[in-house]
């Protein structure tokens, strides 16, 4: 299809000239394949990689018998356990036989337990926040490797932020679990750990608000 | 009167910027592009604000679908020669008995992610595109018989693994599962893996951002 325009003056004077060909290709099937191409390849392409989450989760004592779960202090100790229904339930302290806490009810907005959290670790969440301001006004100049292990060091550091023990009940669902993983990378929380639930805490559950 | 010329030629329009401009997106796109993998169920992965990227070397990814029916993905290795998938493959046919020929190795480790009993891995490699895979995957979901088995009576997933982390001791564990998966069954595959010494997982995510802010 490519397009010859004829030069139709001059014919009449008997002079030949050499014809003049005009140079334009018709590149329509040239834009259709390129249509087609760039088509394949934006569904084909991923733009962005997954992002993933990492959660370390403490080593299981192949004896249950043997296992002791590691002392905690009462002052710091903090209970989320996970109910039905996105419904969370907290309890500050150590749950004794002779008298039980009574458990508070809370969500996942933002006003939920991330609200409580903040709260109880207050100190970390200020120190974190004030190194990430330093570094992101040039105050600080690290590479981005050593921010990290530096934020590492901080937690690590904490001695009066709350120890969370995340327990799950039966039916909730796995986006419950990736939720408060995540609260607690929101409110910096250095010490968590994902434990089971003890017979005290069913009992505490089913005098729980619904 | 002088009449109106009506024109007969063909419109022509210059294409050449046009022609610029795609041949530009093309190279863009194509330099640009990493194929997305082929995955075997829809997983509506939960979010989080984790900025993390997924590790695309070394990595042992474990998709939990809605239902909770696992599927097992490897890939080959930091290079073509280390062929995790072929060497993991041979391993389980030992196990079970069952004899894979040299070439459904060879095309398995060119394959992406499965679920299904090893009974029938073999009729899954035999099939000659990945279109009859997926109708393969569908009938046995049909019968009830997709995903890998883990239950204790018959606990495949754990061979999997076993074998996988014999071959590569360093491998990354990711875990994808979909918002409305049961937590049980999360939890069990994670019993199941800790039972094989894997205590440190990648969990994939949406990216979120948070806004954080203190009262005072």
């Amino acid at each position: 299809m490519a397009q010859i325009i004829e030069n139709s003056s001059g014919k009449g004077d008997g002079k030949r000239k050499a014809k003049k060909h005009s140079t334009a290709i018709d590149m329509t099937p040239m834009v259709d394949l390129m249509c087609l191409l760039i088509t394949f390849f934006m569904l084909t392409t991923a733009f962005s990689k997954p992002k993933v989450m990492e959660i370390v989760l403490p080593e299981k004592e192949p004896d249950t018998s043997k296992a002791i779960a590691p002392p905690v202090d009462k002052s710091r100790a903090v209970t989320v356990i996970l109910g039905d229904n996105d419904i969370v339930y907290y309890y500050e302290g150590l749950a004794k036989a002779d008298s039980l806490p009574s458990l508070i009810k809370t969500d996942f907005s933002k006003d939920g337990i991330r609200k409580f959290l903040l709260k109880r670790n207050k100190p970390l969440f200020d120190q974190i926040l004030e190194y990430k301001e330093k570094i992101k006004k040039g105050e600080l100049v690290l590479p981005k490797d050593s921010v990290s292990s530096e934020l590492k060091k901080l937690r690590n550091a904490d001695k009066v932020g709350p120890i969370v023990l995340i327990k799950a009940s039966e039916n909730i669902k796995y986006k419950n679990f990736v939720d408060i993983i995540d609260e607690m990378a929101i409110t910096n929380i250095a010490r968590y750990a994902v434990v089971d639930l003890n017979p005290l805490e069913l009992k505490m559950l089913e005098a729980a608000p619904k | 009167m002088s009449k109106i010329k009506i024109h007969n030629k063909s419109p022509h329009i210059d294409m050449t910027p046009m022609v610029d401009l795609f041949a530009l997106l093309l190279t863009f796109f194509m330099l640009t592009t990493t194929f997305r993998p082929q995955e075997p169920a829809i997983i509506d992965t939960p979010a989080s604000i984790s900025e993390k990227q997924a590790p695309d070397k070394g990595i042992l990814n474990l998709s939990i679908d809605k239902l909770g029916k696992v599927y097992f993905n490897l890939d080959n290795g930091p290079d073509t020669t280390t062929k995790f998938r072929a060497k993991v493959l041979e391993k389980m046919g030992e196990q079970y008995k069952i004899k894979f020929t040299p070439k459904q190795i060879e095309t398995f480790s060119k394959l992406a992610a499965f679920g299904m009993p090893i009974q029938y891995v073999g009729k899954w490699i035999d099939q000659k595109d990945p279109a009859g895979r997926d109708k393969l995957q569908k009938l046995l979901q049909d019968e009830k018989i997709d995903g890998i088995p883990t239950d204790s009576v018959d606990n495949q997933l754990a061979w999997w693994i076993y074998f996988t982390r014999q071959i590569d001791r360093n491998i990354q564990v990711g875990i994808k599962a979909d918002m409305e998966t049961d937590y049980k069954v999360v939890k069990k595959i994670l019993d199941i893996l800790q039972d094989k010494k894997v205590n440190k997982f990648n969990l994939t995510t949406n990216l979120e951002k948070v806004e954080v802010k203190v009262e005072n």
